[in-house]
């Protein structure tokens, strides 16, 4: 199978897939999932039959059909969240890249700075005190995690200052937002493109710890990560349920990463040479 | 030299050699393409082309060895009587370092930063179990004094990043040579020196190969180096043999065509050019100008120049001279700090920003890397078109109509104007890349180091394509170069800088011709010229000098 | 190069205090009214006034901030909130044993992630590779607490061979704590040796791509001898940067084991004080985990510095 002249390896096929159903499924939610995600329709913690294939939940509410609506929050959320962080990053990388000077100096300590800081903890401390609201949490991640996209903004776009053809556009006359936009971009796109994807995967993850914590996503609304913490007494009664949200994480982060670690190595081999 | 040879035993056979690629997406291209030749003890055999042509690999292949995805799909390589390619990967290594010894051509990035120079020297004899550490030693030191390298006795002891570039070379050779070894492959070691480091770096090798009569493949692309070298030479293209003959025959009586072109191109071109400025004013005046980078003093120091329409001036210098700065400063992108920059009698103002547009259009830049110069991601409409509407507001129609004239003046076809530059070759790109800059219908073009980056045919052609458009369109050329051949066949103007300073300038006849400023001469006398006793001469002369 | 290790160790210290005060504003100074936070929905005006009075919230806030940081340097975090006791002596023994779950964790994890890495890379592009390859990259994708579930539903409840609650406490003996911290060690270093296998094995192809190793297979010097003596020298830089990051990540990722095993580490404490708006104690529980941290990132930037050959010996 090949995407814009590109062969693609098998795990990447395989990542690509996995996407796409979770795309679809987050999507199409109401229209893919069998009852609604509030309905109770039985005991708690009845088994798997042929209506309800995983079973119950802790409310008697059809676990299948949590997945498939936790879906929208999951994957919704951490898609704002990282569209978010990479505006910020982008915008800042770029903008200390070109300009250079004290204005480089400064963001660049200031992200030095905020990048020695455990993440997680600092999620903790300030949500802990502000409150999981989903604007608080979102904002809150994206600005912490718009530090690693600076970073390789900047990086990627002080590289292609300092080619040829940026100084022929700069004696030409042209002004930054005209090389910002037409030569830097076009030329960043494959590095950012591939640091999106992991970006997702890290937000995801972060997300959903945060939610198992009791920090992230609060009731009523549901993500995959608290349906784990929901679930997680039950592991002791030999019930596998918080594994089926764990591992739907699970399998969507190796589907992206499947894809990225593809686009990494493709973009490593360099381009050819005419005669 | 020649007629000592026959008769003396064969240490290298290759026969019939063949080099592929192969990939698990299948077979590649052939980089070796059915190559022969005999090497005898105390033979020197110059293999030369141009890029591609498969010299490298060939010299590697000697040794067993190639590069990744690289196989010897075919031939023999014969040894003291042993086919390199029937005896197993162990008795290859064994081998190598010992009895084919290799020298690169990059010597900063062949040794290992984190190990001493005489750790490193030491290391194959050793390792191979033919001499004891001390013994080794000794021998490296030797070597060392051979070599002319400073302080022989201590010089092992250093870290290769505080030796400078030629020492770092010659310390190359002597690890190659301390176990005695019976081939030596010297893969381009001159190419990234600069001129002058690179006759004392020939002299040495010359002295060792005949000191110690060993057998070499001397690889290059300079013909003129060769020379001086080498006993035989073979003239490789894509991969496969074109001439092969003594050394006087093929650069006095090439037969084939191709052998004809490269030592047509590096001969012809001596009679300088006339003068040819017009107009009162001087298109460009460069007065006194100072210019420093911070933290660095007088990058440039006092450079004064004019250049008028229709002249082309060169800038030469080695590295570490200023010319690339002066081309920074004359453009804005260095704001000058003493001086003045007249364009057509008007001052410009020092900085980039504080020029105006028609300024800027009237000084154009094309630059030494094809490759960076362009972007990759615009195709040749946009990179040839963008000038025209940006300085002239003409409609899409119109500035396609105007590409595609340019293109016409370039020799380009016509079709190319809806590739993307990353698809073509590096000549075709620095084609676009005067077209974009001739686009802006400048008064004067700066060209810095437009062909160090290319093969030499191509480079010639570029050169040629560049006194075509000076002939019909009178633009004015600052030619920042370091070869002083194609000063010679391009420039009426020349200035010569060293360590940001103007040590001669005038035009081309009269700073060539004695008396020479000691610089000057010393530049020209390092320009390997095709006569096979020029080193000779050159060494004989710094001799005397030294003496005197 | 000495003056570049200063450089670098005043940093850390400069990033260690910038953390204190971004820990001490995320609590004590963001908008909304601490007081009111902390008693939530038991907040009758003569509670908040009284709780105001008592944390000292009518000083300053710079004052209150150094109090603060004078009191945790002396060892002072005051007293929590959710049951009076003094936090230093309530988090002293959770430190201990989250430093040893740590350390369990990484004794057994480097070895074998370096191990692993240096042989990929020896092995570069056959099965081996690849498949080693696949896994790690499914590994480092999945949460640490889908792992530690797996393990406690296969290993713990279905086959009963370790437990899945995680009972220690300050009297447990030394072979029992081993055997009581294996499951969470094992998530862990599950973790941890995919992140750093990968990472050692594209330091060592990175080094193994570098000229003069060509050079060194050009002098006929064995396999062996390349890898060790010019491969690795030139590789370690690298590689104990990303084991010294990957330590410094397990400082993190501890958390969540901790509360998936319930073991009684540092993490837990945090997790179960923040939903307590217990301040002094998830204060005192951020800055040790930010110093922690930042000093662990502090090493691995000084050992490359160490370990870099052109930094040692200056022209």
């Amino acid at each position: 199978m090949r995407i814009l002249g590109h062969k693609l390896s098998v795990t990447a096929q395989i990542g690509l897939a996995i996407i796409a159903v979770n795309l679809i499924v987050a999507v199409f939610a109401p229209l893919v999932a069998p009852y609604d995600q509030t309905t109770i329709l039985g005991d708690a913690w009845a088994d798997p039959d042929i209506h309800h294939w995983l079973g119950l939940d802790n409310l008697g509410r059809d676990i299948v059909s949590r997945l498939i609506y936790g879906a929208r929050m999951s994957i919704g959320l951490a898609l704002v969240i990282t569209a978010l962080s990479f505006c910020i990053g982008i915008i800042t990388g770029f903008a200390a890249a070109v300009t250079g000077g004290w204005v480089d100096q400064a963001l660049s300590r200031l992200v030095d700075l905020l990048l020695s800081m455990p993440t997680l903890i600092f999620a903790f401390v300030i949500l802990s005190v502000l409150g999981s609201g989903l604007p608080v949490l979102i904002v809150t991640i994206a600005v912490l995690d718009s530090t690693k996209v600076f970073r390789l903004a900047r990086s990627v776009a002080v590289g292609i200052v300092s080619l040829e053809f940026v100084e022929a556009a700069r004696l030409r006359g042209e002004g930054w937002w005209w090389i910002i936009t037409r030569e830097i971009l076009p030329n960043a796109i494959a590095p950012l493109t591939a640091e999106f994807g992991l970006r997702f995967c890290f937000t995801f993850l972060f997300i959903a710890a945060l939610s198992f914590l009791g920090l992230g996503v609060q009731p009523p609304d549901a993500d995959w990560g608290s349906m784990v913490k929901d679930y997680r007494d039950m592991i002791n009664f030999g019930s596998a349920a918080p594994l089926y949200p764990a591992a739907a994480i699970a399998i969507l982060t190796i589907g992206v990463n499947f894809v990225v670690d593809w686009m990494l190595s493709m973009h490593s081999r360099g381009q050819g040479e005419g005669a | 030299m020649t007629s000592e040879i026959a008769g003396t035993p064969i240490v290298l056979d290759i026969r019939a050699m063949r080099v592929a690629v192969r990939t698990d997406a299948g077979d590649g291209p052939v980089l070796v393409n059915d190559v022969s030749l005999e090497l005898r003890r105390g033979e020197v055999i110059g293999l030369i082309g141009e890029s591609g042509a498969g010299k490298s690999t060939i010299g590697l292949a000697s040794m067993g060895y190639t590069r990744r995805n690289c196989f010897i799909v075919g031939g023999q390589i014969v040894f003291a009587g042993t086919d390199l390619r029937a005896i197993d990967a162990e008795g290859r290594r064994a081998l190598r370092g010992l009895k084919l010894a290799y020298i690169a051509q990059s010597a900063a990035a062949s040794f290992n930063p984190a190990m001493t120079l005489m750790d490193q020297v030491c290391e194959a004899p050793v390792r191979h179990k033919v001499m004891t550490r001390a013994d080794a030693e000794a021998a490296a030191v030797h070597l060392f004094r051979e070599l002319d390298l400073p302080n022989p006795e201590t010089i092992g002891s250093r870290y290769p990043h505080q030796v400078s570039g030629g020492q770092l070379q010659r310390v190359m050779a002597a690890m190659a040579m301390v176990g005695k070894p019976e081939v030596i492959v010297f893969d381009e070691p001159t190419t990234a020196l600069d001129v002058t480091t690179q006759v004392e770096c020939l002299a040495a090798f010359r002295k060792l190969i005949r000191v110690h009569g060993a057998a070499a493949l001397y690889i290059t692309h300079d013909l003129a180096v060769v020379a001086q070298i080498a006993d035989r030479i073979m003239v490789l293209r894509h991969g496969k043999m074109v001439e092969f003959g003594e050394a006087r025959q093929i650069l006095q009586e090439p037969r084939e065509e191709y052998t004809q072109r490269l030592v047509r191109e590096r001969t012809e071109g001596h009679a300088f050019i006339d003068a040819k400025s017009a107009g009162a004013l001087p298109v460009l005046a460069v007065e006194s100008v100072v210019a420093d980078y911070v933290g660095k003093p007088k990058v440039i120091d006092g450079v004064s120049l004019e250049i008028f329409r229709g002249d082309t001036l060169a800038v030469v210098g080695e590295s570490g001279s200023g010319k690339s700065t002066l081309a920074r400063v004359v453009t804005g992108l260095l704001p000058r700090v003493a001086g003045d920059v007249r364009f057509n009698g008007a001052s410009l103002p020092p900085r980039l920003s504080n020029r105006t547009r028609d300024q800027l259009r009237r000084i154009q830049m094309i630059y030494q890397m094809p490759d960076v110069a362009l972007n990759p991601q615009q195709t040749v409409l946009d990179v040839i078109g963008r000038p025209v509407s940006f300085y002239f507001k003409r409609s899409r129609k119109e500035v396609r109509e105007r590409v595609l004239e340019l293109l016409r003046h370039m020799d380009l076809p016509e079709h190319f104007i809806e590739r993307k530059t990353s698809e073509l070759s590096g000549g075709q790109k620095q084609r676009v890349s005067i077209a974009r800059a001739l686009a802006a219908e400048p008064d004067l073009i700066i060209c810095d180091e437009v062909t160090s980056a290319l093969d030499q045919l191509v480079g010639e052609e570029i050169l040629r394509l560049l006194k075509r458009l000076q002939d019909e369109l009178g633009v004015a050329y600052m030619f920042i170069t370091h070869d002083l051949g194609a000063v010679k066949r391009v420039a009426n103007k020349v200035v010569v800088m060293l360590r940001g300073q103007m040590v001669a300038s005038g035009d081309t006849a009269s700073v060539f011709a004695p008396p020479y400023h000691p610089y000057t001469e010393l530049l020209l006398s390092s320009v390997p010229e095709m006569r096979p006793d020029w080193l000779d001469e050159v060494l004989a002369r710094r001799r005397a000098k030294a003496a005197a | 190069m000495g003056k570049l290790i200063v450089q670098r160790s005043l940093l850390g210290i400069v990033t260690l205090a910038a953390a204190s005060v971004l820990i001490f504003i995320g609590t004590e100074i963001l908008p909304g009214d601490l007081a009111s936070a902390i008693l939530q929905n038991s907040a009758t005006p003569e509670n908040l006034a009284k709780l105001r009075l008592d944390l000292g919230l009518d000083r300053p806030a710079i004052v209150r901030y150094f109090a603060w940081l004078f009191g945790a340097l002396r060892g002072d975090f005051g007293h929590s909130l959710a049951n009076g006791r003094d936090v230093l002596e309530e988090i002293a023994p959770r430190f201990a044993n989250t430093m040893f779950l740590a350390t369990y964790a990484a004794v057994v994890a480097v070895p074998l992630a370096v191990g692993l890495g240096l042989a990929a890379a020896i092995r570069q592009g056959g099965a081996f590779d690849r498949l080693v390859n696949v896994v790690t990259l499914m590994t480092i994708s999945v949460p640490e607490y889908f792992l530690a579930y797996l393990l406690i539903k296969y290993v713990a409840v279905d086959l009963g061979w370790f437990p899945s609650l995680a009972n220690v406490s300050s009297d447990t003996p030394f072979g029992d704590r081993l055997y009581y911290a294996f499951l969470p060690m094992l998530t862990l270093v599950l973790v941890i040796v995919a992140h750093m296998m990968r990472m050692t094995r594209a330091s060592v192809l990175a080094v193994m791509a570098s000229p003069y190793i060509e050079m060194a297979i050009l002098k006929g010097l064995t396999k062996t001898r390349i890898v060790l003596r010019h491969a690795l020298p030139n590789a370690l830089a690298p590689i104990i940067s990303v084991v010294a990051l990957n330590l410094a990540y397990l400082i993190v990722g501890v958390v969540v084991v901790e509360t998936v095993f319930v073991y009684p580490g540092l993490g837990q404490l945090m997790v179960d004080e923040v939903s307590k708006h217990d301040v002094p104690v998830v204060q005192a529980c951020g800055l040790i985990f930010a110093a922690a941290f930042i000093l662990l990132n502090l090493v691995a930037d000084i050992l490359s510095i160490l370990s870099n050959p052109r930094l040692r010996q200056p022209r």
